[in-house]
């Protein structure tokens, strides 16, 4: 143990945290990283829906889409947690039970906090898809009906598809704030990284240590997750027949000395 | 949408000739104030081809969107193969916008080649060919793209064919634009301005391929500034200024005897 006047740090607790985590700690882990993805994915099927809604020829339909956008976007998502897991049961509107399903139980507190991140993600992803939708040039749906597609056909299997390119890099901008955030469901009692991270700390004392550890443990996974958005970014571009250079950190460099060479040659 | 006017007569499959591929009868059209057609007039005969020229706003290029009704018409008729596009009578002898799936089986028979291509970037040369016969013509995967690689081949591309659009030059890319307008088998074709936006070399090989499809006596209206292309090609030369149709003749007449003012000072200041 460091000790030094003012600095306590258990070094041999931070390493063991860090590459042995706690049972519960990798439970914390898995429910932050399952709740991150199902509330991620369910927000996109969601803000298609809402995206789609906003460009209705029905105006009640559209301003439905807007004023949830406007809710959603317009209340802090740690107020939405407390409001659907505390008030509505308080109001005797809902109670989340327990749910068993096969041989996986899942919390009360995880369901609300999984149904609120949904909600209000899918607020942002129904900007984001409204906004990639509108960057799709329009001729690709003349083009698509001149040869006998539908509206609605041609918007699945032609503009739809193209917009995914535009989609994904402020999905995944969103994403990583999603998974950050999902340390909020603590405050309803959801046994996410973040909770157990404080549990241990009121138990061992080790403040500092475990959520230095934690800390790390949500940047791994922001990490991993650039790493795989950036993949999914370049299949996206194969597939429109772009190639990017293979390594873009050597690029930036070798560009940045192309520039200065070209400024010291001049 | 606004129905076109006039009266309950108009029913679908009114007396046109057989022989007429596009009958269309005093179409009108605005956008919010602007009148862009006054009142045009055409028939294009099978196996025709008809090239329409004039100065930029003269409602050309609107005037062919028309025919596969990507603009609606305010008032006046258009007919393709004898049947109205776009509207239909209804049980009080109304005339209304056709339902979207009606309109779209109504497009799949009329091929559209656009200015600027409108290929689909995420999809290879090949798939660009067979989506429509696909998922429109519901014809098998394997029979699409046989029938899209002889297209493809036709308009020179056989080995482009799994190239992506953003591969290609400009007027690589509006020959596969022709082959996916041709592979759904389609009775007409409308060019909007096909030449306009490529580079002077490539010019030649779009028009090439458009010559082809003359000779093989595909029924075609080309908005087109290429005068040289209009002359060899078309059987009937159409000039149209400020929403209407100036004259109308055999490229021989209209080239070299114009019969309107407007007509001559066009021909002198393109030629």
């Amino acid at each position: 143990m460091i000790s030094t006047v003012g600095l306590h740090f258990d070094g041999r607790f931070f390493w063991t945290s860090l590459l042995h985590p706690s049972s519960a700690f990798l439970q914390g882990l898995w429910a932050t990283v399952y709740m991150s993805v199902v509330a991620q994915l369910l927000a996109t099927v969601l803000g298609l829906a809402l995206a789609l809604a906003r460009r209705s020829k029905v105006g009640v339909v559209r301003g439905v889409a807007w004023s949830y956008a406007w809710m959603m976007r317009g209340t802090p998502l740690l107020v939405q947690l407390a409001l659907v897991y505390f008030g509505l049961a308080a109001a005797g509107i809902y109670r989340f039970a327990n749910l068993t399903v096969g041989p996986v139980t899942i919390p009360g507190e995880v369901q609300a906090a999984i149904l609120t991140f949904t909600l209000n993600e899918a607020a942002y992803m129904g900007e984001i898809i409204r906004a990639a939708l509108a960057a799709v040039d329009p001729g690709q749906m003349e083009a698509a009906m001149s040869t006998g597609m539908t509206p609605s056909r041609a918007m699945r299997l032609v503009v739809v598809p193209q917009a995914v390119r535009f989609v994904i890099p402020p999905l995944g901008n969103d994403f990583n704030a999603l998974m950050k955030n999902t340390s909020l469901a603590s405050i309803i009692g959801v046994q996410e990284m973040f909770l157990v991270s404080e549990q241990v700390s009121s138990v061992t004392f080790n403040t500092f240590e475990i959520y230095l550890v934690a800390s790390l443990y949500y940047l791994g996974l922001t990490t991993v997750w650039s790493v795989i958005q950036a993949v999914i970014e370049r299949r996206i571009d194969r597939r429109w027949g772009i190639r990017r250079e293979p390594r873009r950190w050597s690029a930036t460099w070798s560009r940045r000395r192309t520039v200065l060479d070209v400024g010291l040659g001049a | 949408m606004a129905a076109p006017g006039g009266s309950a007569e108009g029913g679908p499959d009114v007396a046109v000739p057989l022989d007429l591929v596009v009958s269309a009868v005093d179409v009108h059209k605005s956008f919010r104030d602007v009148e862009v057609l006054k009142g045009v007039s055409l028939d294009v005969a099978r196996g025709e081809v008809v090239v329409l020229i004039g100065p930029s706003g003269s409602g050309k290029t609107t005037f062919l969107r028309c025919i596969n009704h990507l603009e609606t018409v305010d008032q006046g008729r258009i007919y393709v193969n004898g049947r109205l596009v776009g509207y239909r009578t209804d049980r009080r002898g109304r005339i209304r916008e056709e339902r979207a799936s009606a309109i779209a089986r109504q497009r799949a028979d009329i091929g559209f080649v656009f200015q600027h291509f409108n290929l689909y970037p995420n999809r290879s040369v090949l798939d660009n060919v067979c989506l429509g016969p696909r998922k429109v013509r519901r014809v098998s995967r394997d029979e699409a793209e046989r029938a899209g690689r002889a297209l493809l081949r036709r308009v020179g591309l056989g080995s482009k064919i799994d190239a992506h659009p953003a591969q290609l030059s400009g007027g690589q890319k509006q020959r596969v634009a022709i082959a996916r307008a041709l592979a759904m088998q389609p009775k007409l074709i409308l060019f909007d301005e096909p030449t306009s936006a490529l580079d002077p070399e490539m010019i030649g090989e779009v028009l090439t391929v458009i010559r082809d499809l003359a000779s093989e006596g595909m029924t075609m209206v080309v908005v087109s500034h290429e005068m040289g292309f209009a002359r060899e090609v078309a059987d009937q030369v159409v000039m149209m200024d400020d929403g209407a149709i100036v004259e109308k003749g055999r490229p021989a007449e209209l080239f070299d005897r114009p019969a309107h003012e407007r007509t001559r000072a066009f021909l002198a200041k393109i030629l």
